[in-house]
């Protein structure tokens, strides 16, 4: 089910408005999603913008606690227990000749949610075991989803799985239908998570660590499975990651996330050969590189990632970073500036009068 | 203590022809059906003060070869030739009762998740203290300021030895994990995985701390990982694992320039660089099929089915680890004389751009 190309009436409409750009699928606008625990308030995504264009893959990347999972899950607006998005708009646009509709205003157990969840935006998660239900065949499964959401009798549905499967590189895949999820290994069973969230050919698709639990040679397969089927659907993804490997390998935009908030986007190259914000250097310098040998000592980042409930004044990295200006950094907190088209930075060392 | 140049290049740990297997039991009466060679005859040599990485897809017997060194499993077969304080080969292969404990002051090792090998319900000075103890090193006031001066050499603040674990977080709870495991003086450290949880910042200052306690302590490590590029970093030299047996071994340079064996070279292909003007997109190798069943391994070399370059003789004979090229290169392939492999080198793939 391929998307049906665009009027030459909706091309110029999306056009126009986006002075040449055509529209985004995604744009996440200052995006709040707070925790409400016992232990005090959590600002687990405190202001969070960017976009997500049309078939290109967005990587976010940060440090545990940083906020990335939350985000992904805040635009399926399914936010664990204890948490509720509070401001912001998270505005979807499958048809860019149609006005975008606000995530966060659909009420996240009513019938619009549930019909854009798992239908136009599906979800990978990192643990595949957790995802499965291990009382069903994949098939039963399978079947369920696509019966929830494409209007498909029980025949056609099963047809329809067999050739998910097929799709995500499952031998014998009608075979495999009948399989339980313990049945499979860890990176087939990706690639059944794969093809359920694909199974209603989403417009959207977001990858939560997916391939973190894997080996490498697993990994490669996946990611190489992953920008395939995007290629053919035209998928937008929205990649969360702590892994720079794999940003390097797949990304088109990346998304920096530190406590909450996003230091830096900007495209890929910028993003690992122009970076400006100091946590985005210093998380490149920290890994360790493959042509760099055993002699030298790892750059490191003082300090470790503040517990949520100490998040420190002004900028959130100031006690870890290298460059702080004592008196400004401690005090203000930075707001994204411009470096170049397209790359954005909130630090106060980019400001007008450092 | 630093050690000196003589005593580096003496083998502290000596694997001879090291098997593991574990019993397959089947039916009403436990009947043993078949065995999972975990470790099939594995040899490898650790020299003393450094660090042998030690790498491959899980499944492939890396911790259970951790493991069997360390003597949690009885290995079924085969010699771990350990150079005491004496001097004197120990062999822990058949190692028992009160000699065995006094092996485990010796040899140590850290986990890979902290959260999981730290007694939630102990605070940090019995972690790191009951070693103390059971080793009879320390008591009493003696035994505070012991873990006081371990906390600090591992960068933790002493004053925080009496919070428990959940106090802290992931990076300083595997901190806690070196402490404990230096507290007894060992020779030999085996981090099983020991960095690969934590963030990537926390990662790069524990990689930097376990190679300054080498340096201070002349530690020898056995370093158990899958991340390609951390093993890079920390090794002097590595060796591949594939369904129970070294496929290769080699100086890490070597290993990474000149890879002789078809699945370190997948291996190295496989893994992602942090570059996006190196993207190997489409110039991976894919290894076809997974990993095969480790009760039921394939004849002759267990990699053949997934190899591109396997012939006849791969199907039927098993090839042996034999040195190739250096003294200090072996590999265990066939056609290792006769094949062309792609090192893994991230300035090759820049010049092709």
């Amino acid at each position: 089910m391929l998307q049906t190309p665009m009027s030459i009436k909706q091309m110029s409409a999306v056009v126009r408005e986006r002075g040449g750009m055509p529209s985004p699928l995604i744009e996440v606008d200052n995006l709040r999603t707070h925790f409400f625990g016992n232990a005090g308030l959590v600002k687990a995504v405190d202001g969070v913008s960017f976009s997500i264009p049309r078939g290109k893959t967005v990587c976010v990347v940060g440090e545990s606690g940083s906020g990335k999972s939350i985000t992904g899950r805040s635009i399926l607006n399914q936010v664990p227990r204890g948490g509720r998005i509070v401001s912001g708009a998270i505005r979807y646009r499958p048809d860019p000749a149609q006005p975008p509709l606000d995530i966060v205003k659909l009420d996240p157990r009513g019938k619009e949610m549930r019909a854009l969840r798992g239908a136009q935006i599906g979800l990978i998660s990192q643990e595949p075991m957790a995802a499965l239900s291990p009382f069903h065949t994949i098939g039963n499964q399978m079947v369920e989803v696509i019966r929830l959401h494409l209007k498909m009798g029980r025949r056609e549905a099963r047809e329809h799985a067999i050739e998910t499967l097929a799709l995500v590189g499952i031998p014998r895949p009608a075979e495999r239908m009948e399989s339980y999820s313990f049945q499979f290994s860890g990176g087939m069973r990706q690639r059944v998570c794969i093809a359920l969230a694909l199974s209603c050919r989403p417009k959207l698709l977001i990858a939560d660590e997916p391939t973190t639990a894997l080996d490498v040679t697993t990994q490669a397969n996946i990611l190489d499975l992953l920008s395939r089927l995007q290629a053919d659907f035209n998928l937008s993804v929205l990649f969360v990651t702590h892994d720079l490997g794999v940003v390097a390998e797949i990304a088109d935009e990346v998304v920096v996330m530190y406590l909450g908030k996003v230091v830096e986007t900007g495209d890929v190259d910028t993003i690992f050969h122009a970076p400006a914000h100091p946590y985005t250097k210093a998380l490149l310098q920290s890994v360790p590189r493959m042509h760099a040998g055993g002699a030298t000592r790892l750059p490191t980042i003082d300090g470790m990632v503040p517990s949520p409930f100490e998040r420190p004044q002004g900028c959130g990295f100031h006690p870890r970073c290298a460059m702080a200006v004592h008196g400004l950094c401690d005090r203000e907190v930075p707001e994204p500036i411009t470096i170049s088209e397209g790359h954005v930075a909130s630090c106060l060392l980019h400001g007008e009068n450092p | 203590m630093t050690v000196d140049a003589d005593h580096r290049q003496s083998p502290l740990l000596e694997l001879r022809d090291l098997k593991m297997h574990f019993p397959i039991r089947r039916g009403a009466f436990r009947r043993i059906v078949g065995h999972i060679k975990a470790v099939d005859g594995v040899s490898l040599s650790v020299n003393r003060g450094e660090t042998l990485g030690i790498v491959g897809e899980s499944g492939c017997g890396k911790s259970t070869l951790a493991r069997t060194i360390l003597r949690v499993y009885h290995p079924t077969g085969g010699e771990i030739s350990y150079t005491g304080r004496s001097g004197a080969p120990i062999d822990l292969a058949t190692l028992s009762g009160p000699a065995l404990k006094e092996i485990h002051r010796d040899i140590r090792v850290v986990f890979q998740d902290p959260q999981s090998s730290l007694n939630p319900r102990l605070r940090v000075i019995d972690i790191i203290g009951e070693v103390l103890k059971v080793n009879g090193i320390a008591t009493g006031s003696e035994l505070e300021d012991r873990v006081a001066e371990l906390m600090r050499s591992v960068g933790l603040r002493p004053e925080f030895m009496h919070r428990y674990p959940h106090a802290f977080s992931g990076g300083e709870r595997q901190r806690v994990s070196i402490a404990r495991a230096l507290a007894p003086e060992p020779r030999l450290v085996i981090a099983d995985e020991a960095v690969s949880a934590l963030d990537v910042s926390v990662q790069a200052q524990t990689i930097n701390l376990l190679q300054d306690l080498q340096e201070r302590f002349g530690l020898t490590y056995l370093f158990v990982a899958h991340d390609l590029s951390v093993v890079r970093h920390i090794s002097d030299s590595v060796a591949v694992m594939y369904m129970g047996r070294v496929v290769e071994k080699a100086p890490t340079d070597a290993i990474f320039a000149s890879p002789r064996h078809p699945y370190t070279e997948a291996l190295l292909s496989a893994v992602p660089t942090p570059d996006p003007r190196l993207r190997r997109r489409g110039r991976r190798i894919h290894l076809a099929g997974e990993v095969a069943d480790p009760a039921n391994p394939p004849s002759g070399c267990p990699f053949h089915p997934r190899c591109r370059y396997a012939t006849g003789i791969c199907k039927s004979d098993v090839p042996p680890l034999r040195s190739i090229a250096t003294s200090d290169h072996s590999v265990a392939c066939h056609l290792a004389d006769n094949l062309k492999l792609n090192p893994f080198d991230e300035y090759a793939f820049a010049e092709l751009h």
